[in-house]
């Protein structure tokens, strides 16, 4: 019976199915953050319970963590409890720690895929949301609840229902300027918030052929702003070269074993879809939200829409949209004025996301009165990222180059917009508050958020590096 | 986990659709480990720009402040996995949430918790929503997780389903990881078996 990705990797690991109809599902990696990690540590202690597989769990820094440039367990104090508790908690249960001074610390999100300790085929959990984003190297990866987390510590295995399948298909060729997170915002945008709810969405079709490695993470890390519970795209050459050498990544003999099981790793040709959708790529621009949910969007030459061009069920969240952004509908979003712009979060922060955004802002200057930041998403990207001079690019143009962590996506880390302020941001959340109390958020590229720094307004980067803006 | 079988309590009706995680219970600016995840439900809505409450607030409301059943739109709980969005309704003692459907990590925490997630069809959760805003918290709904009834003021019992698998687990409180622990052997079968089919997936080692 031909099987789709999904099903080959769900049913390689199917433990068992429990009393209860739920499948027990085997957690190849499991990367814990401190944000949560705690719950978990003081559950284990109550109870007397081990960590039944110390060797593949995990744990990061990355939430509440300063990114200040010097930065300690004290810079950002409403953090300091729980890197101290994280710290203690995977000591006392054998769980390797990237710490906030580790070479490999940063966004779980990004440093799992970065040290090869997730693969092709293999599952992963994170008590965060964003979990899926490794799915751009072809894992299986669930976020989840911190009573699951505890129960993937004790038993290495998630009790879950068998989610349904679905199939997007993306298909042209993106123009220039125009990458992973437009067509993201664009999926997200016709789907709706909760169009991809109790699926695991598979992404395919030639635009997402084309996409480097990293650009496919920035896909599957958005899966579920449309509620989906998992994404993955397909393993290739370009996955299986962009692992190579990777520091937890097989070897040698090893890595000849499971390359030649990673070949199996594709949707077989008759293989069905609960769903299949399809956008074409070709002709997209540049995409940004104008409201408070990531499916509120318009390319950036477009205009807050009017009510009569809204779905009547979406009436009402629509008008608070437009009370909350400050926005009259028919206002064109670009030449918008901006008060602020973020580069950084699991979403937008790995290399080739600040290589673009260095490309934009290179000889120019962040205009008057726009606070702008860039944050990698980890020591790693930081480190390569001043290698090749990035961080003189942003610096010399008036951005501030901070530490890795996941900083103002949600402000964790004391990293927020002051009230009233107008923000472009390379995260995935643009609800009410996240960044700040009253900060009005607008998800973009990379590319679309350096342009907007460098002008002081929404722009259209295209238009921008043609001398046209 | 504290066992579901019944629960008595007024309903307050919030009715929007993808209210997410990030209203329901804020990270706020300062914090401790110890959390008072009661004073974190709905947070901001709850409060005036000078940190008075809001009186305009549905859970303010003098009929709706012990509110034990939450009745709301779609895609309830969108957002983030974190599980305070669950423990601050817990905290204030709603046990109960109606909606047209929820965010699947968002019900999983719910299930975790004892806290029933229940969902009702378009049209008859646009009948109860109604039928909520009438009573307007003059008395107390009964949902019974045993009968699979909702039974209160203004109108007929409302039948609704949980899955069995669900149901059983709620209506007894099991401890999920004990029911998991019950599979230790399967699981280690299924590691031996893994470490021969695919052993890159049972160690992570770095080779540096």
């Amino acid at each position: 019976m031909p099987r789709t990705l999904f099903d080959k990797i769900w049913d390689f690991h199917l433990v068992g199915q429990r009393s209860d109809g739920r499948d027990l599902i085997y957690i190849d990696r499991h990367v814990l953050h401190e944000l949560h990690a705690h719950h978990a540590f003081a559950h284990l202690e109550k109870e007397r319970r081990a960590v039944h597989r110390p060797d593949l769990t995990f744990a990061v820094q990355d939430h509440t963590v300063a990114t200040k440039p010097g930065r300690d367990d004290e810079t950002n104090p409403s953090g300091t409890a729980f890197l101290k508790s994280m710290r203690e908690g995977t000591r006392q249960n054998g769980i390797r720690l990237f710490d906030i001074d580790d070479p490999e610390q940063g966004i779980s999100h990004v440093v799992a895929p970065e040290v090869g300790m997730v693969l092709p085929g293999a599952t992963h959990a994170v008590p965060d949301s964003h979990a899926s984003t490794v799915g751009g190297v072809g894992a299986l990866a669930f976020g989840c609840g911190a009573s699951e987390m505890t129960h993937i510590l004790v038993t290495q295995v998630m009790a879950l229902k068998r989610p349904k399948r679905m199939r997007a298909r993306l298909d042209g060729r993106l123009s220039e300027q125009v990458s992973a997170k437009d067509v993201a915002l664009r999926l997200i945008a016709e789907l709706g918030v909760a169009g991809a709810r109790g699926y695991v969405v598979e992404y395919a079709g030639t635009t997402v052929g084309a996409m480097p490695i990293e650009q496919r993470m920035t896909l599957c890390n958005l899966n579920i702003e449309m509620g989906g519970r998992s994404g993955l795209v397909a393993p290739d050459d370009k996955t299986f070269a962009w692992l190579y050498g990777r520091p937890y990544v097989p070897k040698d003999a090893a890595w000849d074993r499971a390359l030649s099981y990673w070949r199996t790793l594709v949707t077989d040709v008759d293989a069905e879809f609960d769903r299949e959708v399809a956008v074409d790529c070709g002709a997209l621009e540049p995409q940004i939200t104008w409201g408070t949910d990531p499916s509120q969007v318009v390319g950036i030459s477009g205009r807050v829409p009017d009510p009569a061009a809204i779905d009547p069920s979406r009436w009402s969240a629509a008008e608070s949209a437009f009370a909350y952004m400050g926005l009259q509908p028919g206002t064109p979003l670009n030449g918008l004025p901006i008060d602020r712009v973020f580069i950084g979060s699991c979403t937008n922060s790995r290399l080739p996301d600040l290589e673009v955004s260095a490309a934009v802002v290179r000889g120019r200057r962040v205009a008057e009165g726009v606070a702008a930041m860039v944050v990698p998403g980890s020591t790693r990207v930081k480190r390569e990222a001043e290698a090749a001079g990035l961080d003189r690019v942003f610096r010399d143009a008036g951005f501030f180059w901070g530490e890795s962590g996941c900083s103002m996506c949600a402000g964790g880390n004391g990293d927020r917009g002051e009230p009233g302020e107008r923000c472009v941001s390379t995260t995935n959340r643009n609800f009410e508050n996240r960044q700040g109390p009253k900060v009005r958020t607008h998800l973009a590229s990379p590319a679309t958020a350096a342009a907007s720094a460098i002008t002081g307004r929404i722009t259209d980067v295209r238009k921008l590096l043609s001398g046209a803006a | 986990m504290q066992p579901f079988t019944s629960h008595i309590a007024v309903a307050a009706p919030l009715l929007k659709d993808d209210i997410n995680t990030d209203q329901i219970a804020p990270i706020l600016h300062s914090r401790s480990l110890k959390e008072d995840y009661r004073a974190m439900l709905f947070h901001r809505a709850r409060r005036r720009e000078d940190g008075s409450e809001d009186p305009n607030f549905i859970l303010n409301k003098p009929q709706f402040r012990n509110a034990g059943i939450l009745v709301t739109g779609n895609n309830f709980g969108a957002g983030s996995s974190r599980e305070a969005a669950v423990w601050s309704m817990l905290a204030n003692n709603i046990r109960v949430i109606v909606a047209k459907s929820f965010a699947d990590i968002y019900r999983e925490n719910c299930l975790q918790n004892g806290l029933l997630p229940l969902v009702l069809e378009p049209p008859e959760a646009e009948a109860f929503a109604a039928r909520v805003i009438g009573v307007d918290g003059a008395a107390p709904f009964t949902v019974d997780l045993v009968s699979q009834r909702i039974s209160g003021p203004g109108g007929a019992d409302v039948a609704f389903e949980v899955a069995a698998a669900d149901r059983s687990r709620l209506l007894e409180g099991l401890d999920d990881i004990g029911l998991t622990l019950k599979h230790m052997d399967e699981i280690a079968g299924w590691e031996r078996r893994a470490a021969a089919a695919q052993p890159w997936l049972q160690t992570a080692k770095d080779s540096r």
